[in-house]
């Protein structure tokens, strides 16, 4: 047994109130479902159930539809930019003065540590509605309108569909602009992460927000699909699988439905020999390992110089040692839960195939907890570029370890896939960072440093991880036009 | 006062309200002037009742301010942009929070009717709020990669100048001073205000929810007293990078040409009021600015570095 | 070990036939660099360990066991140094089940009252020499300095090295007077054992991590037993970052040469929660064996008080008082 060892300091649960059901948030209430049923969300740690959730059906998702477009014809409209920007400032500090229990709810019902979501998913997503309320008067600056002469304008009512790594972060990002700029928005959560988004809707009330600007109907991959091919929709913003992108992409072909899209990854964390070791091992890990590896810009394939590659390896292996798997209420856990049963059995799923393709398997030795969706962090080693652990996006806390020679080659392995999200570089060279930047075909490079967001730094992929920038003033034109007509 | 009967039988009636002192605000506190003198002010209009003495800064005084200024510059400057775009909305909710007696004291300076001070202290907040909001975007507008012709990465951002004094609008005592003070501190510039000479009691009054906001001692200081006094002492200041004439408009016995020949000796970054020639005017405060008092005092940095394996 | 068997041995590490300040250089020059930026944050992350109930208590414990007890004031006199040595012995009068400080740590003229006053405890003196803090002596008078202190029975040296000659790149002169330093601990025997060396590196002066790290690599391969951030005389002195450095640097020390070497962060600790989150550092970066008295130490003087008080809320279950800590 080490000599010190941490007791648990588990957060308490008691800041947050979740009812036993919930119905959905349209026209500024929560209202009964017409037609649709209802499913339960659990938290991935324990099973156990937290919620009753409702399943919104094509009616559900025509009446929230339609409560948008009244909000969007009437009262938000009509309403100037600086008094929409207020808006988002009060949305922005009650998130901030609610952080507490969003934290712990969105720890509860997602399985990541409440270290992560009290110091990252919460804080930026109050920041991100900060940020953009300061745009809503301000689009004329923006330097969105290129060459039209009108400033930009809304495009209407917004569908948008988010994933359960980051349920409050993505909402976030999809609200924040979407508001700022004047549309109104209809938007679903991710079927097993519906509460924090839930727990908005009392945040639009508390902050008086107009009836029908913001809408939330729960519900999985079909209230998904009814309200982006829904023909009262101006706009689609996704984030999700590659293969759920794809289809969007088809269904709004020949329309004139916007859509940005920012969807999977398989980026490269490139480590060269003259990094700076300890800070790059850190890197490594934050890439892979942080949120359980469900990160759509995990550095998922560590990409090492072949002359430094035993000793990064030997250190990576000794740093995973002290990572802490656990309950995720406890503030010294480092990785928390899978999110479902069916993203650990995918998870499993490739790394029996990573074995059985040659790769070399490690896991940290750590205790698993016996209810719950857990997965070690794993460590493939001798991977090679066709394996398919070096091509498939796994979701999960597993790396896979290839090795390089030269600059060339570490941009030549880390384009050679369909994905294009982010990369990271790691060298005291500055001027090998800029080269390699220029060369990486990825549409997020971090440089020394690995998964930072924040609000003004645009985000998004090249290739098959997507196309549409979020954050930034970029983020800003895929909810305007700029045209005399729509 | 009525010295009838009744007279003073209602004026034992009525309650003694307890008058606020008019200070500086120099270095995050609120000393007199180092040189002890106060002058008059008075509601404007015919009545032109007394309204409270006020500090009459002196060179010292504004000297103090530029140390203060000058000491807490670095901290300002090197916060990240959200954060002071934080700061600034709190002291939004701040100038919210004491509408009322920003309006009584802009009625009474102005000589405005409640209505039409009250719309005037909403734009002042408003405004206060569009510039807060400004804090982590100018970067974005104002900077960028510049496409060289050569294997290198070269970047240009804004940076703030540094110390900037501002003479504030003699007729505009809320919405004009907010309109040239946020966007001297809104991008990590420190600043040395020179209120109203006439109509200086709003700016004492923001002065006080400064002080009880997130804003950092020194970040802003406020002077009031003659303009035509301390306007020179600010201009020729060597350790002031910046000076925006606003008040030069309508201000007794002062020519901003002057001040800018001043200005010139260590190449200070000047504001020149709004007018024609050698004429200086106030503007018309309420409509929504464009970004050129921020670009004022930025400097833009530009930096090079090569691109190679 | 004797200045010629460190350069010996130095020459070994380096891989190198003549131990020269260019050969140094290169070496020191080579290591791998620290990203600032990316310290901070990893020292930060640390600090959100959340340590609590038993886990705490044992920590407190373990911290009090840890201290190197400091006075180092012009004005000290042997009263105010007997009645430190005292506290060291007894720190909280009200519960004797208190652990002792590890060492008492004061100037070398001194020696000889703590030696006197700690008589019959395991707690070790500690002096500090080579014309410390600033370190600008001659060679002879840093030596003198050192024996005098050893003569008298200091059973620690706590040095500081040449910051100038650091900053100008004369790392062998760096190497060489730690290395004769070194040599006069390893002699003494008024207590039957050698005096272990700790080498300060004044890390405020040093400035960058990088520094830090080099000044790390450069005093363990000329023999010092425990290296140390501060002398406590100069802002910023320890720090959490710096300290991660310096704990990462014995780690590959001891993978490197089997050597294992302490760390001792002084000076700016002043509170249960820095000394809880220092802890933490040392058993995530360096691990189990550097949790011990004889392989990390905390340099402080109000910090003892800070974990008595957190230690009497443990017991009694409520937050207590300046009035029942003593000072010293």
């Amino acid at each position: 047994m080490a000599k010190f060892e941490y007791a648990p300091a588990l957060e308490s649960r008691t800041v947050v109130t979740i009812r036993p059901s919930y119905g959905l948030f349209i026209g500024g209430e929560f209202v009964e479902s017409t037609d649709g049923s209802s499913f339960k969300t659990i938290n991935p740690s324990s099973e156990e159930v937290l919620a009753e959730v409702t399943e919104a059906g094509v009616a559900d998702v025509e009446l929230a539809v339609r409560a948008a477009r009244t909000a969007f014809d009437g009262p938000w409209g009509r309403l100037p930019g600086a008094e929409r920007g207020k808006y988002l400032f009060r949305i922005a500090r009650i998130l901030a003065e609610r952080a507490r229990e969003f934290a712990v709810l969105e720890t509860l019902d997602n399985g990541k540590p409440i270290k992560e979501s009290r110091d990252v998913d919460i804080p930026l997503a109050a920041a991100h509605f900060f940020y953009h309320a300061g745009w809503a008067d301000k689009l004329e600056h923006a330097g969105l309108s290129g060459a039209s002469t009108h400033p930009p304008r809304p495009l209407g009512v917004v569908g948008q569909v988010i994933p359960w790594n980051f349920p409050l972060l993505m909402l976030s990002w999809k609200i924040a602009p979407a508001l700022a700029t004047g549309n109104t928005v209809v938007l679903k959560p991710a079927e097993t992460t519906p509460l924090t988004a839930l727990l908005f809707a009392e945040v639009c009330q508390q902050a008086d927000l107009p009836a029908g600007v913001v809408n939330i109907i729960t519900g999985a991959g079909d209230t998904g699909r009814h309200l982006v091919e829904h023909p009262g929709v101006d706009k689609v913003a996704f984030t999700g699988s590659t293969q759920v992108g794809k289809s969007i992409a088809r269904s709004i072909a020949g329309t004139r439905k916007r859509a940005t899209l920012e969807l999977g990854g398989k980026a490269a964390n490139i480590v060269f020999d003259d990094a700076a070791i300890d800070e790059a091992v850190e890197g490594i890990v934050n890439g892979i390992f942080f949120n359980q590896g469900h990160v759509c810009c995990a550095g998922s394939r560590l990409l090492v110089q072949e002359n430094v590659a035993d000793d990064v390896i030997m250190r990576l292996k000794g740093r995973l040692q002290t990572l802490r798997v656990g309950d995720p209420l406890d503030k010294n856990t480092d990785v928390g839960a899978i999110n479902s049963a069916t993203q650990l059995a995918r998870i499993s799923e490739l790394t029996e195939i990573g074995q059985a393709e040659g790769a070399t398997r490690w896991s940290a030795p750590c205790a698993l907890p016996e209810r719950g969706f857990w997965y070690a962090p794993t460590v493939f080693t001798n991977v090679s570029q066709s394996h398919r652990i070096a091509q498939e996006e796994i979701f999960g806390p597993v790396l896979s370890v290839l090795t390089f020679r030269t600059p060339q080659e570490a941009v030549a392995k880390a384009n050679n896939t369909r994905y294009g999200l982010s990369a990271g570089i790691w060298t005291e060279k500055g001027s090998r960072i800029l080269w390699m930047a220029d060369q990486l075909r990825a549409g997020v490079v971090w440089a020394n440093t690995f998964n930072r967001f924040d609000p003004t730094s645009p985000f998004g992929g090249y290739k098959e991880s997507g196309y549409g920038r979020e954050g930034g003033r970029h983020g800003l034109s895929a909810y305007v036009t700029t045209g005399a007509t729509r | 006062m009525s010295t009838t009967v009744t007279g003073r039988r209602a004026a034992a009636d009525r309650r003694i309200e307890v008058r606020k002192t008019y200070k500086l605000y120099i270095g995050g506190t609120f000393p007199r002037s180092e040189s002890g003198r106060t002058y008059e002010i008075h509601a404007a209009g015919p009545s032109g009742r007394f309204l409270a003495n006020a500090a009459m800064g002196s060179r010292k005084d504004a000297r103090d301010a530029v140390v203060a200024a000058r000491g807490v510059l670095g901290k300002w400057a090197a916060a990240t942009a959200y954060n002071r775009g934080q700061v600034l909305y709190r002291v939004a909710e701040l100038m919210e929070g004491r509408r009322a007696q920003f309006v009584a004291e802009v009625a009474a300076a102005e000589g405005l009717t409640p209505a039409r001070a009250g719309k005037v202290v909403s734009q002042a907040i408003d405004r206060w709020v569009w510039y807060a909001g400004w804090s982590d975007k100018l970067a974005q507008v104002l900077g960028g990669v510049n496409p060289v012709a050569g294997p290198f990465f070269n970047i240009s951002a804004p940076e703030p100048t540094g110390v900037v004094a501002a003479l504030a609008p003699q007729r505009s005592s809320l919405l004009g001073l907010v309109s040239v003070l946020a966007p001297i501190v809104v991008s990590g510039n420190t600043a040395v205000v020179l209120t109203s000479e006439h109509r200086p009691l709003p700016a004492v009054t923001l002065s006080e929810v400064l002080a009880t906001s997130d804003v950092p001692a020194g970040v802003i200081n406020v002077i009031s007293g003659r303009t035509a006094e301390l306007a020179p002492w600010l201009a020729a200041h060597q350790d002031v990078n910046a000076i925006d004439l606003a008040g030069a408009a309508d201000a007794d016995n002062l020519s901003w040409a002057e001040l800018e020949r001043a200005s010139a000796d260590n190449l200070k970054r000047v504001l020149r009021p709004a007018g024609d020639d050698t004429g200086s005017v106030e503007p018309d405060w309420s409509r929504t600015p464009d970004l050129t008092r921020i670009k004022a005092c930025l400097e833009t940095k530009t930096v090079w570095h090569p691109k190679g394996h | 070990m004797n200045p010629t068997t460190a350069t010996a041995t130095a020459r070994e590490v380096l891989g190198v036939g003549a131990l020269t300040n260019a050969s140094l250089t290169r070496w020191l020059h080579g290591l791998p660099g620290v990203d600032h930026v990316g310290a901070d944050a990893r020292a930060a992350g640390l600090a959100t360990r959340s340590i609590k109930s038993t886990s705490k208590a044992w920590a407190i414990d373990t911290a009090i066991s840890m201290i190197d007890l400091t006075t180092l004031e012009g004005a000290d006199t042997e009263r105010k140094v007997r009645s430190v040595c005292a506290k060291a012995m007894a720190p909280d009068p009200g519960d004797p089940a208190t652990p002792q400080v590890a060492a008492v740590c004061i100037y070398a003229d001194m020696v000889p009252v703590a030696v006197d006053a700690l008589k019959g405890s395991n707690i070790h003196v500690a002096a500090v020499t080579s014309a410390f803090p600033s370190g600008r002596a001659t060679m002879a008078v840093k030596l003198t300095d050192t024996r005098d202190a050893l003569r008298a029975g200091a059973h620690e040296i706590d040095m500081v090295i040449d910051r100038g000659a650091f900053l100008s790149g004369r790392y062998l002169q760096v190497f060489n007077e730690i290395a004769a330093i070194r040599q006069e601990c390893a002699l003494k025997g008024t207590h039957g054992a050698p005096a272990h060396l700790k080498v300060i590196f004044e890390t405020g002066e040093l400035v960058t991590y990088d520094n830090v790290r080099r000044a790390a690599w450069l005093a363990m391969l000329a023999g010092a037993n425990f290296i140390k951030t501060s002398t406590g005389k100069v802002s910023p002195a320890a720090t959490a970052p710096v300290t991660l450095v310096m704990l990462e640097a014995v780690r590959d020390w001891r993978t490197l040469t089997g050597t294992q070497v302490g760390v001792k962060p002084a000076g700016g600790i002043r509170t249960t929660k820095d000394a809880l989150k220092y802890l933490v550092m040392v058993n995530e970066v360096a691990g189990d064996d550097w949790i011990d008295p004889a392989w990390f130490r905390f340099g402080a003087s109000s910090l003892l008080n800070d974990l008595l008080l957190q230690r009497q809320k443990l017991t009694t279950g409520h937050y207590s008082g300046a009035d029942y800590v003593t000072i010293d």
